[in-house]
């Protein structure tokens, strides 16, 4: 059972938790005591764990499976870019945070614009269909990607489809992506990011609007009848979701040097899925938690080569499988309720 | 002219209303009226030809064999059929172009046959979505936590419990409407329809489950809402004591058509409701 007061916990937890986390790492990395992979992997974990996050606002929270996630991304992360190139280009804004945070935010708008425009038509399907035309969009976001060019010539823009004969720097080159990209993403821009998303996530549900939300998901007809609009709501979740998408498509891409358009493939849409999946369907801090170690996990598994995501394959399952044994589920709750029964035996002390 | 003067209770009459607007109702319009409401699944006439008209604080009861149409008639009632003759008014304003969300704002709630609540939500937050259009914060306000929105969830908090109390249930606030047990959560989707603030209120076989003693509450409950709420309630129930010991106008359906319409005693003595329920003598057939 959850309770208004055992939410407001588990959101402080987590929140301290990351905090203290990020210190931690923080002081790894100033001391040089981290791994060279882990220390490469932070910014990605980050964007991972603001997809997970975003995703399971659509899935678990407003219950409709959305299958692409990553085009989101793919808009966030080109457009961010593209922005970041523009303002060095054209207004040689030298600042990297100032660039970061605007290309970020610019990520973020082109994405909520596409959700906006994609998600009127498609909020009025339901179920498989919802699934079915949001892989679709994936897909055709990310062919688009492969056709279109972009230079910078001074404080101008050029764009040409199927045609790269521009003037200036190419900031995006085809089917080539992103080259030469200046990688200004830092990791405590990240871990901004993440609380960002975990705060509007965590706060919007436990708002009117996010009760809005989770009634529609609940139980359609009985939302209607109480006067909730459903497709407003939808669209509000959808929306936010895809906004925070871009942001991390921003962080990502102008974490790498090169980007290709073909990143942001359909695997990538399902594997931010299998992240929500494990963490818990509407469980946020359960995102954050299967989001960094499923990043982490191939990378460790490295040593596997060839059979090394039959191994990552085979510890999903594992997972699933061992995380519905009943018996394991008692365990836990046996081991959660003797905390919560001392604290109340505790407080009727006092 | 004598008969209105002694008359104290409401009547739920036929459209167009021949002056049978009740005392306590004068100078008020009536808060439903429908005229030869009817609904085509194909060639099904569900729901043919219904002309009620309902009183601002009326108890109506709508009845009649399984299958005779009465859930479609809410269903009408509330947009989520879109009626294929007839109108509809509300408080004078005509109902014809709104939709379910529309008519919620507009002020009819229900409650459903089979319950709707949100199972994985508290008491109290199903209490919290009947408010929604009550108390409003907007999605910025409540994602950044302006002043605005504890001052919405406050607001909501108060009258959540408030409402809660009609039913003695906000000792069950913070429990998931889920687990409670069935009379708890027939009551509770009342109390969330409620808080949608309604003017006419509809219950779907609201003592469906329930044993004597709890329809006796209920019954209690219900005149309770309408004195302290000053609500129109219609209510489709198959306990004959919970109906003719409360409604003071009982509609009767039968295939889809009004068979009868008066008071409980003109109904129990109606022939025709007879017959729709128990069947013909064999000697009349003969």
């Amino acid at each position: 059972m959850k309770t208004k007061k055992s939410r407001m916990i588990t959101s402080l937890v987590t929140y301290a938790v990351l905090i203290l986390l990020f210190v931690i790492l923080t002081v790894m990395i100033n001391n040089k005591t981290i791994s060279r992979t882990l220390k490469g992997q932070l910014i990605p974990i980050c964007s991972w764990i603001v997809m997970a996050v975003s995703l399971n606002l659509v899935v678990g929270i407003s219950g409709e499976l959305s299958l692409g996630h990553a085009g989101f991304m793919s808009i966030g992360a080109f457009s961010g870019i593209i922005t970041s190139g523009w303002l060095l280009n054209g207004f040689q804004m030298e600042d990297p945070a100032l660039r970061l945070l605007i290309a970020i935010a610019a990520g973020g708008v082109i994405a909520g614009v596409a959700g906006a425009l994609i998600g009127i038509p498609v909020l009025r399907l339901r179920g498989d269909y919802l699934a079915i035309v949001t892989l679709a969009f994936g897909e055709i976001i990310k062919n688009v990607m492969n056709c279109v060019y972009v230079s910078a010539e001074g404080r101008s823009l050029h764009w040409g489809f199927l045609n790269g004969d521009l003037p200036g720097t190419l900031l995006l080159n085809g089917p080539m992506g992103a080259v030469k990209v200046k990688t200004i993403a830092t990791f405590t821009a990240g871990f901004i990011l993440v609380m960002f998303s975990l705060v509007v996530v965590l706060n919007l549900v436990n708002s009117r609007s996010g009760r809005a939300i989770m009634a529609a998901r609940d139980n359609r007809i009985a939302a209607e009848a109480m006067g909730i609009n459903i497709t407003k709501y939808k669209m509000m979740a959808f929306v936010t979701a895809a906004v925070m998408a871009g942001m991390a498509g921003a962080l990502y891409g102008l974490s790498m040097a090169t980007l290709l358009p073909t990143k942001f493939s359909f695997n990538e849409s399902i594997n931010v899925l299998v992240f929500v999946v494990l963490g818990g369907i509407g469980n946020i801090p359960g995102s954050v938690v299967s989001a960094a170690a499923l990043t982490i996990l191939p990378e460790r598994l490295r040593f596997l080569q060839n059979y090394r995501m039959l191994a990552y394959a085979v510890l999903l399952i594992l997972v699933m499988l061992l995380s519905n044994n009943p018996l394991l589920k008692s365990l836990w709750r046996n081991l959660f309720s003797g905390i919560r029964g001392k604290r109340k035996e505790e407080e009727m002390r006092a | 002219m004598s008969e209105r003067k002694h008359r104290q209770q409401t009547q739920m009459v036929p459209y167009p209303s021949k002056s049978f607007v009740p005392e306590r109702d004068l100078g008020f319009m009536p808060v439903l009226e429908c005229s030869h409401l009817g609904i085509e699944f194909g060639g099904l006439k569900a729901v043919d030809d219904f002309s009620v008209v309902m009183g601002k604080t009326e108890i109506g009861g709508l009845i009649g064999p399984n299958g005779a149409g009465k859930t479609t008639v809410f269903n009408l009632l509330t947009k989520v059929y879109q009626p294929t003759h007839g109108t509809m008014m509300l408080e004078g304003r005509d109902m014809g172009n709104m939709t379910t969300v529309d008519v919620s704002k507009a002020g009819i709630a229900r409650t459903f046959q089979n319950i709707r609540l949100f199972n994985n939500m508290t008491v109290e937050e199903n209490v919290r979505i009947g408010l929604h259009n009550q108390i409003r914060c907007g999605m910025f306000s409540g994602i950044l936590r302006m002043p605005k929105y504890w001052k919405a969830e406050k607001e909501q908090h108060e009258k959540t419990l408030e409402l809660l109390n009609i039913f003695d249930m906000a000792g069950m606030a913070d429990e998931r409407a889920g687990s409670l047990p069935y009379g708890a959560q027939r009551r509770l989707e009342i109390v969330r329809a409620l808080a949608t603030n309604p003017k006419l209120l509809l219950l779907d076989e609201p003592a469906a489950g329930m044993n004597p003693h709890e329809t006796e509450e209920l019954m209690e409950n219900i005149t309770k809402i309408r004195d302290q709420f000053r609500i129109a309630i219609l209510l489709i129930e198959h306990d004959m004591s919970l109906v003719m010991g409360i409604c003071e106008d009982i509609c009767v359906l039968n295939f889809g058509k009004i068979i009868a319409k008066g008071t409980p005693e003109e109904i129990q003595a109606n022939p025709a409701v007879i017959e729709a329920y128990l069947g013909k003598r064999k000697e009349a057939e003969a």
